[in-house]
């Protein structure tokens, strides 16, 4: 998709729709955007993924004013159409909650109807046709003077391991949090060193107990990343079949997909909740 | 696919939109939710308690029914027993007066049956004695016979 006449062959085409819009510092110190991907490679840790956090922002504030506008105006008496579906997702979220989550903590069910619509909002992007909204975005980058070739847009937050990884260490943060908080300091250090193997074993449990912990954050974000990547990947791959075929794929695949994107948000809640409640366990 | 400080805004863009999540979005729909369970459930148990307290009042009014049956009969049997009373007591005032009035006319018919008797008998003596003198005119001595006319009226009187 490109508005020069350089020939896109399959490997351009598909590493052009996996380059993010990266803003970062060049190697020279100077801020600016990444134009090709190796500019944004050279960047390393000091850059930002514009699209990701564009995306991921604007699709937050619009599940936060739609939900924010229908509290406002609930009724008790008589819920209209929309209110039905926000009452809907807050009992499921709120059930979940209550089946997987023992300790006393207002903040966990909002913290997991935040967590699952906003997933199931970034995850969605994914069944937007792949080429819809890079297009968009390149027609923007051209009116602003920009090399359309240039102009990289990454649609799918959740394709950005950046983006979860964000996520699943704000849940580590809190998972240490309420450890620390519930059990304190020694009930964590505790938990951590004196278990499964008793005093003896000392070295060996904390290195277990260790993984235990990293393994959480770590596996929560690869596990969404990874199959959005791999959902995101596949709609590429059809993408660059001849165009009378690509909706014979596509099609059966956006309509899997609708269960992976809510399997994973689905999921990424659960594991949200188990982590809060194992925080908040006393006993062990 | 590089890991960069994406991470940390998408981190604080979590923390913020959780926030605000729990501070304005969570509350007002839980608590309507809240509330609108227990309308329902005073509303149940209001319809529990309207239904036992009609179903009290169904009995408290077959009671009173029944009572009122009881006391129409009992009033019924009453007034019967009171017509009757009046009839029987009309009846023997009746007859008495009947009686009073049989006697009345018996003791009256008696009086005029005697008076009329007396009459027939002064006429039929009188015209006895008329025929007799009469006849006796000539021969008789009024004076003579006075005494013998006189018996002879008075045995048929």
């Amino acid at each position: 998709m490109s508005a020069t006449n350089e020939v896109i062959t399959s490997g351009s085409y598909i590493k052009h729709h996996l380059q993010n819009l990266t803003y970062g510092q060049f190697p020279d110190g100077h801020w600016g955007l990444a134009h090709t991907v190796s500019e944004a490679k050279e960047m390393g840790f000091w850059a930002f993924h514009l699209d990701t956090l564009g995306v991921s922002f604007l699709l937050g504030a619009l599940f936060l004013i739609f939900f924010y506008r229908v509290g406002k105006k609930m009724t008790v008496d008589t819920p209209s159409g929309v209110q039905n579906f926000i009452e809907s997702v807050v009992d499921f979220i709120n059930e979940n909650v209550r089946g997987s989550f023992n300790g006393q903590n207002p903040m966990v069910a909002p913290l997991a109807l935040t967590t699952f619509i906003w997933i199931v909002l970034m995850n969605t992007m994914d069944l937007v046709p792949v080429d819809w909204l890079p297009y968009v975005a390149q027609q923007i980058g051209v009116w602003f003077g920009a090399d359309p070739h240039h102009v990289f847009f990454k649609v799918v937050p959740t394709t950005d391991p950046n983006a979860t990884l964000g996520m699943s260490i704000g849940i580590f943060i809190l998972i240490i949090y309420y450890s620390i908080k519930e059990k304190g300091v020694g009930g964590f250090a505790a938990e951590l060193t004196f278990h499964p193997f008793g005093k003896m074993m000392l070295p060996f449990n904390l290195f277990l107990e260790g993984v235990n912990l990293i393994a959480k954050p770590v596996s929560l974000a690869l596990r969404l990343f990874g199959n959005m990547y791999a959902g995101e990947m596949i709609f590429i791959l059809i993408a660059l079949l001849p165009f009378w075929v690509q909706w014979s794929l596509s099609l059966p695949w956006a309509i899997f997909h609708i269960l992976i994107v809510l399997l994973q948000a689905f999921i990424f809640m659960t594991l949200v909740i188990v982590y809060m409640d194992m925080a908040h366990q006393k006993e062990h | 696919m590089n890991i960069n400080l994406t991470m940390f805004g998408q981190l604080i863009m979590f923390a913020m939109f959780t926030w605000f999540c729990m501070k304005f979005v969570w509350p007002p729909i839980v608590m309507a939710m809240e509330q609108r369970k227990k309308r329902i459930e005073s509303g149940l148990l209001a319809a529990e308690r309207g239904r036992s307290e009609q179903e009290e009042a169904q009995v408290k009014a077959q009671e009173m029914i029944n009572q009122s049956k009881d006391q129409a009969a009992e009033i019924i049997a009453n007034a019967t027993r009171q017509a009757s009373n009046m009839v029987e007591d009309a009846k023997d005032v009746a007859l008495k007066e009947v009686g009073k009035v049989k006697a009345q006319v018996q003791a009256q018919l008696e009086q005029d049956t005697s008076h009329v008797r007396n009459e027939l008998k002064n006429q039929v003596s009188d015209l006895v004695m008329q025929g007799v003198s009469a006849v006796l005119d000539k021969e008789v001595d009024a004076k003579v016979h006075q005494q013998m006319l006189g018996k002879l009226s008075q045995s048929l009187s």
